[in-house]
């Protein structure tokens, strides 16, 4: 048994809250660095395979660790660490869910799109059927999943920032806007990925730290840990609780993260910022290394943090439980670590909304602008031009609805991006890489019927029907909370019935030459 | 050109790396399936199985080293598909090129 710590109880100072000396100078470093990275980035980024896909110069070692970044969101951090601590085992069942989407990713498409791909996922989908209407319709499915993915990351980092540096929410955002866009418009794909690298080997460190540092005081055995959990909270913390109450709600969850993974754009798009399939592959092999270590040790950082602090110190300042990793770095390395911690948690807050800001322009100027409004004519210098304006008007939509949403419930929209993603922009992609028979007009209503049924059956389910509309319990009209088994089966069933239904003669000639490009990369950019 | 494409689509090394990398996806994202959703089931009908301590001494619960095996196991299938990619896929399909190319 190790010695349980007076904190537990006691009452704990901190400095949460306000912007300490060294919060503030980590964060200076952080933001100094990756705007040295932008200036270096944007000497070389004047063309549209720069800006969008960093001239295909990434290793897949970096892409690893960038792919990493994209999906390793201060929200995942700080929510795991502390649904651990406030609920014990039922955090780490929602940590594992997390990760099974990418070996997913890696077994069923991450080399066919990287051979067909050009800068989105919509040129995969598009392939070989009719431009204007499966561009418009991928568009609509890409940009709603990184709109309400968006809109979540901006509402948490704002209150996040709040929580950690005192900072008015309002500033916070505009920050956060000002700063990712800087990125993003200046430094194209070549700083958004560095930015996602440096920010992943912090996080990763921090992390890594902040375990050790925990199990450093239970004699290096999480053995010790667990006990310290359980004479505390009872047995029941190191026990599955109420998280899983019925196997068709979470098995419909599990389908939305694992399948969901394979239909967010912004993840997508970093595929084509590698030379060839193979390190494709190889990027993937080093992200599920670099995420599933990340799950497998949070649940530690958690845990410590119930131990350590306590659970009423850290219901106390937060809810829903997202300070127990900053208090828990605090306890453990003072002032100086928290800072690093709270630095570190900002950074990974810019780096997720630059990935999903260059997502969303480049589905504006290369599907829409280029393919649909100029019919492929643009020329470098107009497109260009036109993902600059994209980017900034993004920016600033996603400032404008974290203000908007301030202080609103907007935890669902993650399961809602995950939802569209997997019911609107995977199924599709899926159909039109393997099956010969595809056709435009399935493409179209497959992604169509997923995006509205995943959006649809959110609306009147019990994750918003009762829990953001207040009606009573029992009264939604559809019982799982997250659609994703029926509106990605109806999504398959209607792109396969549509497609039966309508024939594409052209589509099916070039299915040939897509098929020698998917397995063979003959033709690949 | 285009006829050298439709015959070697058409022959049997073509259709036999195509089949080889279906069956490769399918049998390694079934493997991810059972071991994700086994673990989801498991939490769902048998939940004192999960509870039960790892021995009487310890707090340890059984469902800690199998929520870590299944992150394990995850990242071993992607180990497992790029060794077979590295050795079997990518090789074939340098022949295959070569072929199409004439060299």
């Amino acid at each position: 048994m190790p010695p349980v710590t007076e904190q537990a109880t006691g009452a704990i100072h901190t400095t949460l809250g306000t912007p300490t000396l060294p919060a503030i100078v980590f964060f200076l470093i952080i933001v100094a660095i990756t705007l040295a990275i932008t200036y270096w980035a944007a000497k070389r980024t004047k063309t549209t395979k720069e800006f969008y896909a960093a001239g295909r110069s990434v290793s897949a070692f970096q892409n690893g660790l960038a792919l990493s970044g994209d999906y390793m969101s201060a929200a995942s951090f700080l929510g795991i660490a502390g649904m651990v601590a406030l609920k014990g085992y039922d955090g780490m069942i929602y940590a594992v869910g997390w990760l099974v989407g990418w070996p997913a990713l890696m077994f069923l498409i991450a080399e066919p799109l990287r051979n067909l791909g050009k800068f989105t996922f919509a040129d995969v989908v598009a392939f070989r059927l009719k431009q204007t209407p499966v561009r418009i319709a991928s568009a609509i499915g890409g940009i709603l999943t990184v709109l309400f993915y968006t809109i979540a990351q901006m509402v948490g980092s704002g209150s996040l920032v709040k929580l950690m540096f005192g900072i008015p929410y309002e500033y916070a955002e505009i920050m956060v806007g000002v700063i990712m866009l800087a990125y993003v418009l200046f430094g194209g794909m070549l700083a958004t990925t560095w930015v996602q690298i440096i920010k992943a080997v912090m996080l990763l460190c921090g992390v890594t730290v902040m375990m050790l540092m925990v199990l450093a005081k239970f004699n290096f055995n999480p053995g010790d840990l667990y006990a310290a959990v359980s004479t505390q909270y009872g047995q029941a913390a190191l026990e599955p609780g109420g998280l899983i109450t019925s196997p068709i709600d979470a098995i419909s969850l599990g389908l939305a993260l694992m399948f969901g993974l394979l239909g967010l754009p912004h993840i997508l798009q970093r595929f084509f910022t590698v030379p060839d399939a193979k390190a494709a592959r190889i990027s993937v092999l080093f992200a599920t290394g670099f995420i599933g270590y990340f799950y497998i040790i949070i649940p530690i950082v958690g845990f410590g943090a119930a131990a350590l602090i306590g659970r009423d110190v850290i219901i106390n300042i937060d809810k829903g439980g997202n300070m127990a990793a900053p208090l828990l770095a605090e306890f453990l390395g003072g002032t100086p670590f928290l800072g690093f911690i709270a630095a570190v948690a900002f950074a990974t807050i810019l780096a997720v909304v630059a990935g999903l800001t260059l997502a969303a322009a480049s589905s504006f100027s290369h599907d829409i602008y280029v393919h649909v409004i100029k019919k492929g004519n643009a020329t470098e210098q107009e497109e260009m031009r036109a993902s600059k304006i994209a980017t900034l008007l993004f920016g600033i939509v996603a400032v404008g609805l974290g203000i908007l949403f301030k202080g609103q419930n907007v935890a669902f929209m993650v399961g809602l991006a995950f939802a569209i993603a997997c019911s609107a922009n995977f199924p599709a992609l899926i159909l039109s890489i393997f099956w010969k028979k595809f056709t435009t007009a399935g493409a179209v209503w497959a992604i169509l019927t997923g995006a509205f049924l995943a959006v649809g059956l959110i609306i009147i389910s019990p994750t918003v029907w009762v829990d953001i509309f207040k009606n009573p319990k029992g009264s939604e009209l559809f019982a799982l909370k997250n659609p994703a088994i029926v509106s990605m089966t109806a999504s398959f069933l209607v792109g396969y019935v549509v497609s039966l239904l309508t024939k594409d003669e052209t589509a099916e000639q070039k299915f040939e030459d897509e098929k020698l490009r998917t397995y063979l990369g003959v033709g690949a950019e | 050109m285009q006829k050298d494409v439709h015959s070697l689509l058409e022959s049997s090394e073509f259709k036999s790396l195509v089949a080889k990398r279906a069956k490769i996806s399918i049998l390694l994202t079934m493997l991810l399936f059972v071991s994700y959703y086994g673990f989801v089931l498991l939490i769902g009908y048998n939940k004192p199985f999960l509870a039960q301590k790892l021995d009487e001494a310890t707090a340890t619960t059984l469902g800690i080293p199998l929520a870590i095996g299944v992150i394990l196991t995850s990242w071993l299938l992607t180990v497992i598909y790029v060794v077979w990619a590295n050795a079997i896929y990518d090789p074939e399909v340098k022949r295959l090129r070569a072929k199409l190319f004439g060299k």
